[in-house]
């Protein structure tokens, strides 16, 4: 018997649907995910069974780190011609008597990512090169003793320039109470009474009879 | 883009130059959708994180008007000590002199008959009921409204309750962020209709001290009124 031959074919697989699925995949991940900025420190925000989700625009967030340094972070506003985080930044500096170039406006407004920097450390930050050099500069995040209250200064100003903006606090579950209660407090000195705590969704269902065991 | 293998049979002797199939490899580019894919799946943030409202009470600056804040009955109040060690203290009425304190109480933050939730629901059944019930007409579709002003009629049956705790909210010093948000948050699963978050006084930081078998930090010192 003659032994069948079988038609040697090149091994090629045919990549194209493979190609397909993953544009497909990918524009799926660009179109629902948002870029998520590098912070500072690593926050493990509280649960809770609030759904709703956060603000678009016009956020000024303090963060509250593990061990009670103090970040914040605000947006350019809803529209990108607002300007918002340069206005501040501005503001900042006439108050305490630093000038910002138009570079070091520009770079602050880009710069989406919060910051715990003092003023006075503002344009060193500003123009630092890489990561190391910016952790060094924020190593005791915003100062909010009563001598040199720049948080206070930061929410005025901020609310000053964007009157709508809402005041959001993001914590860390471990944080010791007393620094939120600080914060907490110069909020309400300057009258903000109205604010949203960040926190991760838990669900939690209660019923009639769980609760007359 | 499919794959064209051309296999052309010519008739007769006419010798043509073969057609290569036009075969892009494809490879490459599914390498690098790998990476995109990678790059993407770490960078982008999904969910948003939710955020949970809170109001506090205005803090009154101005000395004159310090008469003018709102009283609440005693018998309906219910004060939370948020203490060290994901615990709460806590105890009816209100405290003035540390000689006619009521005992404080100690829960936890789980839902079982220990937790906070089952002292608070207690106190809070007909509330909660009436919004259970409210809960679920919607669901069944007994009350239509629109489904935006839902949380508006929640609302209103919350204010229109006369029967719940009004809850005040105290931290100890040594207590945590989480527990303030946990407690915040199980008011709103609870379905409290009035809460607040205040300053503790020095009465209850006392209680809470002599509980806990450590020695007063505070100096005593005159209770303001709220």
């Amino acid at each position: 018997m003659p032994k069948i031959k079988l038609p040697t074919k090149s091994p090629h697989i045919d990549m194209t649907p493979m190609v397909d699925l993953f544009s497909l995949l990918l524009t799926f991940f660009m179109l629902t995910g948002t870029f998520r900025p590098q912070e500072p420190v690593p926050i493990d925000t509280p649960n809770s069974v609030s759904e709703k989700p956060t603000p678009d625009a016009n956020n000024f967030i303090v963060v509250v780190s593990k061990d009670g340094k103090i970040f914040i972070n605000f947006d350019n506003g809803p529209d990108t011609l607002l300007h918002f985080r340069p206005k501040v930044l501005v503001d900042m500096g006439k108050q305490y008597n630093i000038e910002f170039t138009q570079d070091e406006q520009r770079k602050f407004e880009k710069d989406n990512a919060s910051f715990g920097v003092p003023i006075e450390k503002m344009k060193e930050f500003l123009a630092a090169k890489n990561a190391d050099q910016r952790a060094e500069l924020q190593a005791n995040g915003i100062p909010i003793d009563s001598l040199n209250n720049q948080l206070a200064a930061w929410i005025l100003y901020m609310r000053q320039e964007n009157p709508n903006v809402n005041a959001a606090i993001k914590g860390d579950g471990k944080t010791e109470f007393p620094v939120v209660k600080k914060v907490l407090d110069i909020l309400q000195d300057k009258n903000v009474n109205r604010f949203n705590l960040v926190t991760n969704l838990e669900a939690v269902k209660v019923t009639e009879e769980k609760t007359q065991k | 883009m499919a794959e064209i293998i051309q296999e052309e049979k010519q008739e007769g002797g006419k010798k043509k130059p073969k057609h290569h199939g036009t075969h892009i490899d494809m490879t490459p580019m599914v390498d690098l959708m790998c990476l995109l894919i990678t790059f993407f799946m770490l960078t982008l943030a999904f969910s948003k994180p939710k955020i949970m409202e809170i109001v506090l009470p205005e803090k009154i600056k101005d000395p004159k008007k310090e008469h003018n804040q709102p009283q609440v009955a005693k018998s309906r109040t219910v004060n939370l000590i948020l203490g060290p060690d994901d615990k709460i203290y806590w105890y009816p009425g209100s405290a003035d002199k540390p000689e006619t304190a009521p005992p404080l109480q100690v829960a936890d933050f789980s839902g079982g008959p220990t937790g906070i939730r089952s002292m608070l629901l207690e106190r809070n059944r007909a509330l909660f009921k009436k919004i259970q019930q409210f809960n679920d007409d919607i669901l069944t579709g007994k009350i239509k409204i629109p489904h935006d002003s839902v949380e508006v009629e929640r609302g209103r049956i919350k204010r229109e309750d006369d029967t719940g705790p009004i809850v005040l909210i105290k931290a100890y010093k040594k207590a945590n962020y989480g527990n303030f948000v946990d407690i915040l948050d199980e008011m709103s699963i609870i379905g409290i209709a009035r809460y607040t978050f205040m300053d503790i006084n020095w009465v209850e930081e006392r209680m809470i001290e002599e509980k806990l078998g450590i020695a007063p930090t505070t100096p005593a010192r005159p209770t303001t009124h709220r």
